[in-house]
């Protein structure tokens, strides 16, 4: 749905002195169709930049950027006013006017687009219905919380029915609680209206709530990209490490370290009852995440095995020939 | 200090009628040619909306430039030198430069560029973010225009206007003293210039007056449109 093709984006000097600021330096990036995909990666990372090259509010450098199949790089401005009616896009701080009411917000994209008064009305009333707000039509922004002048940022964007849904950060200024209702919100649009959405963020737990697939961006590159699910099977995916921080334990000098990643039904299996019952061996469990990822029961665990790595092979062997993943290092040394 | 009514009244209705005409005449233009330099100074500044018109940037640098310089030009001259200077500019255009008709000219001159700043500083304060969200739903630069800039910044604009008209009504005060008539007018020839000081009274009294209504109705009024 959305595809990104070494797109890279730089910024002239702040000074007439000074250099350049390289913010994307060939990012490519695929999102399917239907599918939430999350980019996180820290301040700076280029990650807004990223987000706001897809709807062209920021020009890119150079690269290709498809959006239901139109090169949105090459089209004339009038066109991009028209492929954008199929973008919708919601912001961190909201963005809706203080000027206009709730309804008139969500029907600032209609009028746009030359939707007649009456379909605007019928319109903004289901939209408002599906976010939540239909009994708040009339209020203006300033009367309404964070979380529901979040909930019309997003009646606005799906106003005019678009294929794709861009978020930057929707959710950073909001608290937990209310991070949570708008995550669930967008899961359920995602759900029942087929909905592709795009999102940026740099909270690991928006990635964990909703997220189909994910990339992670540093300094301008994405270094880390793939189904949530795959990249918690992935050796060493920073990702699958910050979804699930196994804590700082490392276990004894001498001993094997091992971790292991499980999806699905394996999540049930009670592994390291069957290691002792089989091989008769205590199993240390140093650091253990379980947590629903999109739906799907996914855990990690860090083990601690009696005796050195050659000892342990027929343990190891046991639990990846069970479908699980285990990333086992050298002997633990010191 | 005796107020001799009978006499006094016809004439302070005869100078607040020429001061209410100067001073409607120089505001509507004030307002039409106010609102758009100062939507051109905010759109063509760097990366404004119309920051490159038909295509070029250069156009955008100059058009910026010329108007800031013209309007800086218009703010740094005193409303009576910028009144004498201006009195063949007035011939021309209305036919003489006696009378209120006359004074609105130099009135609207002055006010314009003023009125232009105040619009151009509201405009500035609309937050970038709301012109974003507007173009990412596919808004044309028009409309951007109507429905954000001027829309977001209605209630500042109002009192920026409010400012205006009290600045107008100051200047009408000084083109009275060359022949445009109005309660100015009045307050030197009469109160002045004849020593009778009820005429001055008087009109300090109005003018007190009429500056607290417009201010009253214009905080009233944005107070109204502002919903934040
Ligand atoms: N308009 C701009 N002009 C110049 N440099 C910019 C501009 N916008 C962003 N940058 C620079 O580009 C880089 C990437 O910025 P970007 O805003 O995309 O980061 P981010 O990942 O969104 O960070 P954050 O989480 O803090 O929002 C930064 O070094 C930033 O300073
Ligand atoms: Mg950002």
């Amino acid at each position: 749905m959305i595809s990104i093709t070494d797109l890279h984006k730089s910024y002239p000097p702040r000074k007439a002195s000074g250099r350049p600021v390289q913010a994307l330096r060939g990012v490519s990036l695929e999102v399917a169709d239907g599918e939430i995909y999350g980019v996180v990666g820290t301040s700076g990372a280029g990650k807004s930049t990223l987000i706001r090259c897809v709807n062209l509010l920021e020009r890119p450098t150079s690269g290709r950027i498809t959006v239901a199949g139109r090169d949105l790089t090459t089209v004339s401005e009038g066109e991009l006013r028209t492929a954008r009616h199929g973008i919708g896009m919601i912001f961190q701080h909201f963005n809706v006017l203080s000027s206009r009411t709730v309804q008139q917000n969500v029907e600032f994209g209609l009028e746009i687009t030359g939707v007649p008064r009456a379909a605007r009305r019928i319109r903004s009333a289901e939209i408002l219905e599906l976010v939540g707000l239909g009994d708040r039509a009339s209020a203006y922004p300033s009367q309404l919380s964070g979380g529901q002048k979040q909930r019309v940022g997003i009646a606005r964007a799906l106003a005019g029915n678009p294929k794709v849904l861009l978020s930057d950060e929707a959710t950073s200024s909001l608290d937990p609680e209310t991070t949570e209702q708008i995550l669930d919100l967008l899961k359920t649009l995602n759900a029942e209206l087929g909905l592709t959405i795009l999102l940026i963020t740099h909270e690991m737990e928006v990635v964990k709530r909703i997220c189909d697939s994910a990339a992670l961006i540093e300094g301008g590159r994405i270094v880390e990209s793939g189904k949530v699910i795959d990249l918690l099977n992935t050796p060493g995916s920073k990702i699958a490490h910050a979804l699930f921080p196994l804590g700082e334990s490392h276990g004894t000098p001498g001993n094997t370290v091992i971790e292991i990643m499980y999806a699905g039904h394996l999540a049930d299996d009670p592994i390291v009852a069957r290691l002792s019952r089989e091989f008769g061996i205590d199993v240390n469990i140093l650091g253990a995440a379980v947590e629903f990822v999109s739906d799907k029961r996914v855990g990690r665990m860090r083990l601690e095995l009696p005796g050195d790595l050659a000892r342990n092979e027929a343990p190891i062997a046991l639990l990846r020939e069970s479908g699980l993943f285990v990333e086992a290092p050298a002997v633990n040394a010191e | 200090m005796i107020f001799e009514w009978n006499t006094m009244l016809p004439i302070l209705g005869k100078a607040i009628a020429e001061t209410f005409q100067m001073i409607s005449i120089a505001l509507v233009f004030t307002i039409i040619f106010g609102l758009l330099i100062g939507i051109l100074l905010v759109a063509t500044d760097e990366d404004g909306l119309y920051d490159a018109p038909l295509g070029s940037r250069r156009l955008g640098v100059l058009v910026h430039g010329v108007l800031g310089f013209v309007v800086n030009i218009g703010r740094s001259l005193p409303f009576i030198i910028l009144m004498v200077v201006l009195i063949p500019f007035t011939r021309v255009a209305v036919g003489t430069s006696i009378g209120p008709i006359a004074a609105s000219v130099p009135l609207s001159i002055a006010a314009i560029p003023f009125f232009a700043r105040l619009v151009e500083i509201s405009l500035r304060e609309v937050d970038s973010g709301l012109i974003e969200a507007a173009k990412s739903l596919g808004a044309t630069r028009r409309s951007i225009v109507r429905n954000v800039l001027l829309a977001e910044a209605r209630p500042s604009i109002v009192l920026g206007l409010s400012t205006s008209v009290i600045s107008l009504l100051n200047y009408s005060a000084v083109a009275g003293t060359i022949g445009a008539g109005g309660i100015g007018d009045m307050a030197i020839r009469y109160g002045y210039q004849r020593y009778d000081n009820a005429y001055l009274v008087t009109t300090i009294v109005i003018l007190i007056v009429v500056v607290q209504l417009v201010q009253i109705v214009a905080n009233r009024l944005a107070r109204r449109l502002s919903h934040r």
